[in-house]
């Protein structure tokens, strides 16, 4: 079996936890920081962090449009958290020059759920998924408030207030959770995008 | 280690202010600048300069420093305006021990709480339980043991303490590679020896012989302390810092917008001399600073919290 290249966006973030979870996935994993290093990678996980500030650095160290064009051309993308907003191709309650890659046709609203005393961990049960829900942790955490025609939507809060609101969604090779699974130690989400990228290798 | 709020896996009811929500928190601020701001104004320069947090303050360090007195928890009004203001986190400082502040803070919202030894300590004997609180804590350390005592309070995050409002960077790096090298000498101890190595750190032995197995602390570890141009943060970040906090060194300066945006960039590119010279160009006037050395016991702030 191939062992994909799977780049993490080390703009900001924790890079180090989603490198971790990919390397354990069997794909190499390696940061990106500037265009040429997109250029080596098979598939992309944007990491957990502030959106603010990673789309901030993304547009000064010249890497939107590489990334817009890579996910064009298909490549395959994970957002976690952060990176869900950077894959939205609308943001509520974010900063009015806050952008993101062109990608998956939804509306997340950011920090949704609340501040830092609301964050939680909580079991999601992901569709695709085998093996009973994920043990994740929400931080300022935020949900999809609508997904365009395409988008399968794949796991959903199960229980409290924010029960049924859309944490987990798929279109095409594009893959975004509200949640962090790379912080509680269950690698399955990382090695169902694994397979996503060597699928489309 | 005391970690009794983890999630009951029988149930689906969503648990907040457990240790992995707390310290999760953090792990989201690596390879980022927290910047001290005073006003809602400076907190959207903060933001705008691509800060990951703010620390809302009454006074930076070295106005503390300047003015003397007893400082304190700021104004729940001037912490509720930074909140309104920016999208990003916010953090607000505590004196040491002061856990009514700390009860005041939580209460507003904030995202995280420092107990800093910028304040004046309210109590010379003990830390805040921060097992108590649902609000993550970050604490200063100026070396591992003190790091680990922290974290068995309960802190969530751990900053090196540098000298604060100096803009002397000096006493930042001491602190970053005593902790380091600490922590690689508990990696090359033998089993047996790891007793007494918690003795001396008067750190909890399970928690020295985790470090010990790992090579790291369980909590992120920014700097802080000292650092006043994007050279400084890059460093620090090459010393092992996983971020920066930037108090005085932002807006004692003569660009504030400019500096902060250039810390900013040299965090995430530490290791990049060519962007380091980049945005070292045309930033005006640093803090004037004050070198470390010269401080009479009194002023060192980092010999507050033990």
């Amino acid at each position: 079996m191939t062992a994909p290249v799977i780049g993490v966006l080390a703009l900001q973030g924790d890079v180090r936890e989603h490198t971790a979870a990919l390397a354990a996935a069997g794909a190499h994993a390696r940061p990106v920081r500037r265009p040429t290093e997109l250029e080596t990678v098979d598939g992309l996980v944007i990491p957990g962090g502030e959106s603010t500030t990673i789309s901030k650095l993304a547009d000064l160290f010249d890497l939107r449009e590489p990334i817009d064009k890579r996910i064009a051309d298909g490549m395959p993308v994970y957002g976690s958290c952060a990176g869900m907003i950077m894959l939205a191709s609308e943001v509520l309650d974010g900063r009015s020059d806050q952008r993101g890659f062109a990608g998956i046709e939804m509306t997340v609203r950011r920090n949704a759920f609340g501040r830092q005393v609301a964050s939680f961990e909580a079991p999601v049960s992901m569709a695709g998924i085998d093996g009973g829900p994920l043990n994740v942790l929400f931080i300022r955490a935020p949900w999809v408030e609508r997904v365009g025609r395409g988008v399968e939507v794949l796991g959903t809060v199960t229980e409290g207030p924010a029960a049924g609101r859309i944490v987990a969604v798929r279109q095409g090779n594009l893959l975004a959770t509200a949640f962090h699974p790379e912080l509680t130690g269950d690698g399955r989400l990382h090695a169902y995008f694994a397979d996503l990228v060597r699928a489309a290798l | 280690m005391p970690d009794t709020q983890t999630s009951n896996s029988s149930t689906n009811a969503p648990v907040t202010g457990t240790a992995h929500v707390k310290r999760g928190m953090a792990e989201m601020l690596k390879g980022g600048v927290i910047m001290d701001v005073v006003t809602a104004e400076q907190a959207k320069i903060a933001e705008d300069a691509g800060a990951v947090a703010v620390m809302a303050l009454e006074r930076v360090p070295s106005d503390i420093r300047a003015q003397g007195g007893v400082s304190r928890m700021s104004d729940p009004d001037m912490i509720d305006s930074i909140m309104d203001a920016v999208s990003i986190p916010v953090m607000a400082k505590v004196r040491i021990g002061h856990f009514v502040e700390a009860q005041i803070i939580q209460s507003l919202g904030v995202d995280y709480v420092d107990e800093s030894e910028v304040l004046t300590p309210a109590d010379y004997a003990n830390h805040i339980d921060k097992w108590a609180f649902t609000v993550p804590f970050v604490c200063g350390a100026t070396n591992l043991g003190e790091a680990l005592r922290r974290i068995t309070e309960g802190a969530a995050m751990i900053r090196s303490k540098g000298e604060a409002g100096t803009g002397d960077v000096s006493n930042a790096t001491t602190h970053m590679r005593g902790i380091r090298t600490e922590i690689r000498r508990l990696q090359s101890l033998p089993t047996d020896e790891l007793y007494v190595a918690a003795k001396e750190l008067q750190a909890p032995y399970e928690l020295v012989k985790e470090i010990a197995e790992t090579g790291k602390l369980p909590v992120v570890l920014f700097t802080a302390g000292g650092i006043a141009t994007p050279a400084d943060a890059a460093m620090m970040m090459q010393l092992g810092a996983e971020g920066v906090f930037v108090g005085s060194g932002i807006f004692k300066s003569d660009n504030p917008a400019h500096r902060a945006a250039a810390i900013v960039k040299a965090t995430t590119f530490h290791d990049d001399p060519e962007t380091l010279a980049k945005v070292s160009r045309g930033l005006g006037e640093a803090m004037v600073g004050i070198n470390a050395g010269t401080l009479s016991q009194s002023d060192r702030l980092a010999e507050r919290g033990w």
